[in-house]
């Protein structure tokens, strides 16, 4: 008997689909990265798109409505609602992108440990969760926004405390099911420590539904930090914000409704976003 | 223990809960030798295995018995794909093996790995790049986990059905793969399957389970010939003779 022999008939890697065109088939993926590639774009290059800066008033010009000149009109103090409401972008998905990266490696790395390891671990963070997911949301966070002190700081803070939740939830059961597959059995009786076997193969395991729900998170703490502002908890003027762009504007709602209803739907906008990237790439970590 | 003996299970019993799955098996293995453990789904014959190895399903405990072994084990899994990582490469699994059992520096274990791979006829491709268990047919995956299983080094090789998953023509070359390694390198074997065809060709000894007991130990050609068990002969039975074709085979 010859030793090279191939097993079967199918050429090897006939299922391989270059990355390239698996994006390209998944629709949601491209509408939504591309929505928030504009967003990113446009924070970016602001200060060349517009002559305005977010804080130069122009009281002779206040409450205009959108023309050539400004865009999306004027608010109370003259200010350039276009311009304001982009360098707000920068302000809210700046904390919105480092609030969770603290949250989400913690979470991750504590969800694997005690859905490989379980006992006490396991037990420990299901009773954090439970307690924590008991809890009404805002008022944890209301809490520790007041304790801390408003502003950036603050939101930094509650997330570190409560953002892991979700992720350790999540990839807790995920690497409790893995842990139950041979390959990890198989990979334990072969002699691979245990981080070995958590970093290198539960880790990329994981990691495409962590990520998913990253998406979904970020959409509830960019509506967090917009809350807070609104509430004049969160990011304090006069750094531009969605936030307290939407609470300036609730004077004029019957005269300039669009002062709050604009930085309102960029919320929308960015959350719908960030939620078709989500699906996107579940929709595309499925078809692999 | 015998001076020959690397295996020894006596009157192990084991069980989940209340509920008796394993009990009262005994048997040896010498160096180099193989054991076939033939019967139906259920009858107890993986978890015995299992229990050789350690590897006890959550809920499931070992009541009694001992189980002494004094070289080490590896298990060569039913289902191949199940038993890799499906994101991590191949010759990486193989390799990660060798670094850690052997010690062996990175570059020293992928050679290794390599060289193991193409001992068991796996294409050269592999050495350009590396693939994922997906773009590998079943039969490439259970070579992959035998090799995995080698890079140990073990004294007794545990398989658990390697070819129940796979297609009947890859099943007889895994088969051959395995019985050449073992004329090669020379570790005990036990083998478990529910085919007694398989079993018989490849072990000169066997035993048959059935609800969790040995209901006949014997060589194999005593066992084939005469057997005592009215379950052995029912499992007798059930091998399907090939028509009379001559060549049919081919």
């Amino acid at each position: 008997m010859n030793s090279i022999q191939i097993d079967s008939p199918r050429p090897m890697g006939g299922r391989k689909i270059s990355v390239a065109s698996r994006v390209w088939n998944t629709p949601s993926l491209l509408v939504g990265g591309l929505m928030f590639a504009v967003l990113i774009g446009l924070a970016v290059f602001i200060p060349f798109i517009s002559p305005y800066q977010p804080s130069e008033q122009n009281l002779s010009a206040f409450l205009q409505h959108p023309s050539a000149e400004h865009w999306l009109g004027t608010d109370q103090l003259g200010r350039d609602l276009f311009t304001r409401l982009i360098y707000a972008a920068r302000t809210d998905l700046k904390i919105m992108v480092l609030a969770e990266i603290i949250p989400f490696c913690t979470g991750v790395f504590l969800g694997m440990l005690a859905g490989y390891y379980g006992k006490w671990l396991n037990t420990l963070i299901s009773l954090l969760t439970d307690t924590l997911i008991a809890f009404p949301f805002y008022l944890i966070v209301i809490i520790v926004a007041f304790a801390s002190g408003a502003g950036e700081r603050g939101i930094y803070i509650t997330f570190m405390l409560v953002g892991w939740i979700v992720f350790a939830r999540v990839v807790k059961g995920l690497s409790a099911s893995f842990r139950e597959q041979e390959w990890v059995a198989s990979a334990q009786t072969l002699g691979l420590p245990g981080v070995r076997i958590i970093l290198r193969h539960l880790l990329p395991n994981v990691l495409p539904q962590a990520i998913v729900v990253l998406m979904t998170d970020m959409i509830g703490l960019l509506v967090a930090i917009v809350t807070l502002g609104y509430l004049g908890i969160g990011i304090t003027p006069p750094t531009p914000d969605w936030g307290t762009m939407i609470a300036d504007g609730r004077s004029f709602i019957t005269t300039a409704w669009w002062l709050s209803a604009v930085p309102g739907l960029a919320v929308v906008y960015t959350g719908i976003a960030l939620s078709l990237v989500g699906d996107g790439l579940a929709d595309l970590w499925r078809k692999k | 223990m015998a001076a020959n003996t690397v295996l020894q299970v006596e009157a192990l019993s084991l069980a989940a809960k209340s509920k008796k799955l394993v009990e009262n098996v005994s048997f040896s293995l010498g160096k180099g030798e193989s054991l076939g453990l033939v019967g139906e789904s259920g009858s107890g014959k993986s978890l015995t295995l299992r229990a050789i190895l350690g590897l006890l399903p959550r809920g499931i405990e070992q009541t009694g018995g001992v189980i002494k072994s004094d070289v080490s084990s590896a298990m060569v899994f039913q289902d191949p794909r199940g038993a890799l990582d499906p994101l991590c490469p191949v010759v990486a699994q193989v390799a990660e093996v060798i670094y850690y059992r052997q010690k062996a520096s990175r570059k020293a274990s992928r050679i290794q790995a390599l060289e193991l791979l193409e001992m068991l006829g796996l294409p050269d491709s592999l050495k350009k790049s590396d693939r994922y268990p997906s773009q590998l047919s079943g039969g490439q995956c259970q070579r992959i986990v035998i090799a995995m299983a080698l890079a140990c080094k073990p004294g007794i090789l545990l398989c658990d059905e390697p070819t129940t998953a796979l297609d009947v023509t890859v099943q007889r070359q895994i088969i051959e793969t395995i019985t050449s390694l073992q004329r090669e390198l020379g570790f005990a074997m036990v083998f478990v399957t529910h085919n007694l065809a398989i079993a018989a060709s490849l072990c000169p000894k066997l035993c048959v389970m059935k609800e969790g007991q040995i209901v006949e130990h014997d060589d194999t050609l005593r066992l084939l010939q005469n057997p005592t068990n009215p379950y052995t002969r029912m499992l007798l039975d059930s091998v399907l003779p090939l028509p009379e074709l001559e060549g049919s085979e081919q």
